[in-house]
């Protein structure tokens, strides 16, 4: 039997499409050098100046360094594309570092200060007739979640209706204007918001001291309707054109192609938006200063007396601290963990939704 | 139950651009029609208008009218989602729904329409209008799996299946062999042969070949030049059309020697 080999060449011939190339990990050496190099500079310099050693000072001389030198480097062993490409990425990734920064900073603090008062009592307990240490914000707990419930409650479906209106019906002058106050409210600042529901109830029901949980609502409403449209109005652009066609050559009326076709393609995005939209308003303090004010009891009825909510009560610990000092800043803090607690649960339960309600079988 | 379907003098606009003008042709009962032209020359605007589907595009509009069986498509108080529930449509490209599966897809003119249907109903339906479309043996074991893992040329014939379940007169087909391999363009030119017992069809395509197959007449549509309306030049048996036609673009068109 004879088989035929093709024999590699004796001289190994050069592969006319390779170029030189840098080894897979020389960048990430690459940085521990350049910091390496920087803490050095600044350990003698710092010493030599009888400063404290400057981290942030050290940390921008490392990445410029490290910049510079992947740069110089790709240049002389792979040539000018490959070291722009390195260069742009070296950027692109110390940009995103720097991002993070203030993002882990709060992150990291909230936790350390908060986890003094993370405690059974901090949850099971309003602040009446405490004054120093113990009590707990169960007050304010329930009251930013009703608060808040209402104001999805109001916003979900006046949003939803008018993307719904925008995307699917609207057309000419109408359209347009509703467009143009969408963005307008959008930038509305939320002390606006807050000072507009309390004129809209005080003069409603005659009372110049009116404080109540559900004005307190409507208040985060009008900051959380333009987010729910725009959000909205976005997912049902999304919907392919071709899907409602096909539902209204089948004799499918429009609004039964708009509930049953355009609407399920697009919840997943929809559920997203409007999650967004709470995180966006749960954290607002001024409104709610004003409309729904603060308490230190338990008030589990939105249209009656005062509501104490998680940012205002971290707002109230805080000005208002007592003989005490550290038992209200400890409870402030934990307060600003479990509001940071609550958005980020969420948004854990958003994307499950949106997971669990995506079609299938897509992309 | 299929219908005859009659033009008379359409123009077709967008807002102020006419598309279209001065269509008149009949097409009869349980025949395949078949539109042929250059790409732009107005032959899916005009594929439209036979269903209303046109009014979907804002600014679309016509005049002149369309008489399915001698009722005016275009007449006072005419309802379009009634006109279509008795004109079906297939697109060039397959859009099944992505969040119903190949059974749910099939029922969807039912479905979307809250019509009430007995499971058994429900299922002798698919059945039916899944062997209609040649499509019954490839998914019978995976009818609950989603209709958009399918394969392009079995979405298509899901697409068919979708449109004649809800047992329209006529089908209207948008290029719907353009996106498909050879095998399964036979498999819908087949199909198209089949389903001419029971309905009216009419096929937009730009494949001289398919048209000479599958239709009993052909119309040729033609634009002077750019920016100019679109004309039905002429139209007669395809035989005819592809043998000796009497005009001699249409011979230039459909020999190749177009341009
Ligand atoms: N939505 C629209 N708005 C405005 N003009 C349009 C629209 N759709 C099509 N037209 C115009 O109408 C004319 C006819 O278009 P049409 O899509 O009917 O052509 P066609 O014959 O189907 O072409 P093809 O073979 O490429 O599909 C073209 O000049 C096109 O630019
Ligand atoms: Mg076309």
């Amino acid at each position: 039997m004879t088989m035929t080999t093709t024999k590699a060449p004796a001289t190994a011939m050069p592969n006319a499409l390779t170029s030189g190339k840098l080894p897979k990990y020389s960048p990430l050496w690459l940085l521990a050098g350049a910091f390496a190099l920087s803490i050095a500079i600044f350990a003698v310099v710092d010493a030599a100046g009888g400063e404290a050693f400057n981290w942030a000072g050290m940390a921008v001389l490392a990445v410029v360094l490290f910049c510079v030198l992947i740069w110089l480097i790709s240049r002389l062993v792979e040539g000018g594309r490959k070291a722009t490409d390195r260069l742009v990425t070296a950027l692109v990734s110390s940009a995103f570092a720097i991002a993070l920064v203030p993002l882990i900073s709060v992150t990291y603090t909230v936790i350390v200060k908060g986890v003094a008062r993370f405690d059974l009592s901090f949850f099971t307990e309003s602040m009446r007739n405490v004054v120093g240490a113990g009590g707990g914000a169960l007050h304010a707990i329930v009251g930013t979640l009703l608060i808040t419930g209402m104001a999805t409650l109001i916003s979900v479906p006046i949003g939803l209706l008018t993307a719904i209106y925008l995307v699917e019906y609207g057309r000419g002058r109408l359209a347009r204007g509703v467009t143009f106050f969408v963005d307008v409210m959008t930038g509305i600042p939320s002390i606006v918001a807050g000072l507009f529901a309390f004129a809209l109830f005080a003069l409603l029901f005659d009372d110049p001291g009116i404080r109540f949980g559900f004005g307190g609502a409507v208040a985060l409403s009008v900051l959380m309707i333009p987010v729910v449209v725009r959000s909205s109005e976005e997912m049902l652009k999304l919907v392919p054109n071709e899907l409602r066609e096909a539902a209204l050559a089948l004799g499918v009326p429009k609004y039964l192609t708009v509930l049953k076709v355009v609407l399920p393609t697009s919840i997943a995005g929809i559920i997203t938006g409007v999650m967004i939209s709470i995180a966006r308003v749960i954290g607002e303090t001024a409104p709610l200063l004003i409309i729904a004010g603060f308490t230190a009891s338990m008030n589990y009825n939105l249209f009656a007396e005062r509501m104490m909510t998680l940012p205002v009560f971290v707002y109230n610990q805080y000005a208002s601290q007592g003989t005490d000092a550290q038992a209200y800043l400890d409870r402030a803090w934990t307060g600003a963990l479990t509001l940071i607690l609550i958005v980020a649960l969420l948004n854990i339960i958003a994307r499950l939704v949106a997971k669990f309600l995506a079609p299938k079988g897509l992309r | 139950m299929s219908k005859r379907i009659e033009v008379n003098d359409l123009n077709v606009y967008y807002s102020s651009f006419l598309a279209v003008e001065g269509v008149s042709l009949t097409i009869e009962p349980r025949t395949v029609t078949a539109f042929i032209g250059p790409s732009g020359c107005g032959k899916s605007t005009f594929l439209r208008t036979l269903n209303r589907m046109h009014e979907v595009i804002p600014g679309a509009r016509v005049e002149g009218e369309v008489l399915i069986d001698g009722n005016n498509l275009y007449g006072a108080g005419v309802d379009p989602v009634l006109v279509r529930r008795q004109v079906g449509m297939v697109f060039q490209r397959p859009n099944p729904f992505p969040t119903m599966s190949i059974g749910d897809n099939v029922l969807a003119g039912a479905k979307l329409n809250n019509k009430r249907m007995s499971k058994s109903e429900g299922d002798d339906l698919i059945e039916k209008s899944l062997r209609g479309a040649n499509l019954w043996n490839e998914v019978k074991d995976r009818l609950h799996m989603p209709g958009s893992g399918l394969s392009g040329g079995q979405q298509q014939r899901l697409c068919i299946a979708r449109a004649i379940a809800v047992n329209p007169e006529i089908i209207l087909m948008d290029e719907p062999c353009s996106a498909l391999d050879p095998i399964s363009t036979l498999a819908i030119e087949d199909l198209i042969e089949e389903m001419k017992q029971e309905f009216t069809i009419v096929i937009v395509t730009h494949n001289m070949q398919q048209a000479s197959r599958v239709s009993d007449r052909t119309a040729f549509f033609n634009i002077a030049g750019t920016g100019k309306p679109g004309k039905l030049i002429e139209y007669d048996d395809t035989t005819t059309m592809f043998s000796n036609p009497s005009v001699q673009a249409t011979e230039d068109y459909v020999s190749g020697r177009f341009g």
